[in-house]
């Protein structure tokens, strides 16, 4: 069984449809990138599945006692708060030390316990967040555009670190993103949408679809070269961002 | 209890009570940015005073209720084409304007309205210390309980969601908070300061918090050592006792800001 089925979901917010008709599912371990231009629906697609706005129409089902991580777009952490890693990893529910090293292990930022978040790089703060995700031991990881703010190494790198991520646990990822030339290589699958789902399929299929080209111009080709490339002259600049 | 007799005790009882309560809420406060919602909330107290002694009721009763619907106003109102700032600052200044201009009516009641706006340290009877560390112990066990869900809504609403929390809940949570604070801390604060012992502690504990439950209890013990600290002066000098709490606690403030630079100038 899928571990999520969406069928001909309608959300309004404010008087306006922002999604209509969003059929899609999730399978188990896949990597799924829902790409689109601003305001095309992409954050109220993952903020529907996890509970945060209702549907008009259509229903959202997740198979029984699914675990669900998930990391939010831009998190900012007042100043005002002070709070460390190992605390953040604890809320709402307390969490094992043994469990904390484990998953910040897993999200590339072993030995930061300590730190204050407000003093973490772009880079580590988002892999803290995938850290926090990954604690209740996810079968689906959803992540609303995780990079941004990183520069592209960087984001080259946090993609990585979510296949990394995958293999090691077979859990399935949703995630949006604009930066669709470092994504698409990363994912099996690519959902284009504005609005309703304007196409989908194997990345490679999804920038050659007349729908896609009609949103995102023709030059994805050369940046998806301009990826494969970068990906194997990485140089982890992620101290910026 | 003969020791209740005397004012000084019941006023500090009280001091201890209002600042122990509003500490904690304060950092949520400073936390979430609210510090003109507590105003508003704080200032709408005036209105529900006068309303309270023209109809003579409780004065607990007529500032929490006011408080609690200034605060639903408010909230109700946000995100409805209008900025939360601006909602917030025709609402603060009507909510009191309208209160003093209604109190100015009662002249058949003798109403010392500066006891009202700036706390009087003689106002404090025993009935009132067990309505005050009612509403503190109320507001203690209700932050203590809604800690975690509390913290997690103010990180973030939609990671609330994703961990089956309601942050709107969590929000309705920390208003009635506010406004029942608001009510225990009129006696002793005035309308005008209560926001001051809210957020002044909570701000003096920043710099040496390290995680948001330690932030919380420097801010407590800030924020008691404030209200007894500033009673027993208010006493020596005759001066009010609302704006003597938070004189002494902007000292501290101003002492912990010194303090931090210092220390970050020897860290490096």
């Amino acid at each position: 069984m899928s571990l999520i089925q969406i069928r001909n979901l309608d959300v309004r917010l404010g008087g306006n449809t922002v999604l209509r008709d969003v059929s899609m599912r999730v399978e188990k371990g896949e990597i799924i990138t829902i790409v689109g231009p601003n305001g095309s629906g992409k954050t109220t697609l993952l903020r529907a599945i996890i509970g945060a706005v209702g549907s008009s129409t259509g229903q959202v089902e997740k198979r029984a006692e699914l675990r669900i991580g998930y990391v939010p777009q831009r998190l900012q952490i007042d100043v005002t708060l002070p709070m460390t890693v190992r605390r953040f990893l604890s809320l709402p529910r307390p969490v094992s030390d043994t469990s904390a090293e484990e998953v910040l292990t897993d999200a590339g930022v072993g030995n930061m316990v300590d730190r204050q978040m407000v003093r973490l790089s772009g880079g580590q703060f988002q892999r803290v967040l995938l850290a926090r995700a990954l604690l209740g031991r996810p079968e689906l990881l959803l992540l609303d555009e995780p990079t941004q703010g990183l520069d592209q190494p960087g984001s080259a790198a946090f993609y990585r670190q979510i296949e990394t991520v995958r293999q090691n646990r077979g859990c399935a990822v949703l995630m949006v993103s604009h930066e669709l030339h470092v994504v698409m290589a990363a994912s099996d699958r690519v959902i284009c949408l504005n609005g309703h789902v304007c196409c989908h399929g194997a990345p490679g299929q999804v920038a050659k679809a007349p729908e896609y080209r009609a949103l995102f111009g023709t030059g994805t080709q050369g940046a998806l070269a301009l990826y494969q490339h970068e990906h194997t002259h990485s140089h982890h600049h992620e101290s910026d961002g | 209890m003969i020791w209740l007799d005397s004012f000084l005790v019941r006023a500090l009882l009280a001091g201890v009570g209002v600042a122990i309560s509003a500490a904690p809420l304060g950092c949520f406060v400073v936390w979430r940015r609210m510090a003109y919602f507590g105003d508003a909330t704080a200032h709408a107290s005036i209105l529900g005073i006068a309303l309270a002694l023209t109809f003579s009721t409780s004065i607990f009763l007529g500032v929490l209720v006011f408080s609690l619907l200034m605060a639903a106003t408010v909230s109700g109102l946000s995100g409805r084409g209008y900025a939360m700032d601006t909602v917030l600052g025709v609402f603060a200044h009507c909510a009191l304007a309208i209160g003093l201009v209604v109190a100015s009516f009662l002249s058949d009641v003798r109403i010392d309205l500066m006891a009202y706006l700036f706390g009087d340290i003689l106002a404090v009877g025993k009935i009132d210390l067990v309505v005050i560390w009612g509403g503190a112990g109320l507001v203690l066990l209700l932050m203590w309980w809604r800690w975690s869900a509390l913290l997690t809504a103010t990180l973030n609403p939609d990671l609330a969601y994703a961990a089956g929390i309601n942050p709107r809940r969590e929000e309705f949570a920390l208003t009635v908070a506010l406004a029942v604070v608001v009510a225990v801390a009129i006696k002793v604060m005035g309308a005008l300061l209560i926001v001051a012992l809210m957020i002044i502690p909570a701000a003096t504990a920043r710099p040496y918090a390290k995680t948001p439950e330690h932030m919380a209890l420097i801010a407590t013990i800030i924020g008691a050592l404030s209200a007894v600290g500033g009673l027993q002066l208010a006493y020596s000098f005759d001066t009010p006792t609302g704006p003597t709490i938070v004189c002494l606690s902007a000292m501290l403030f101003a002492l912990s800001t010194i303090g931090g630079l210092i220390r970050g100038w020897v860290n490096g």
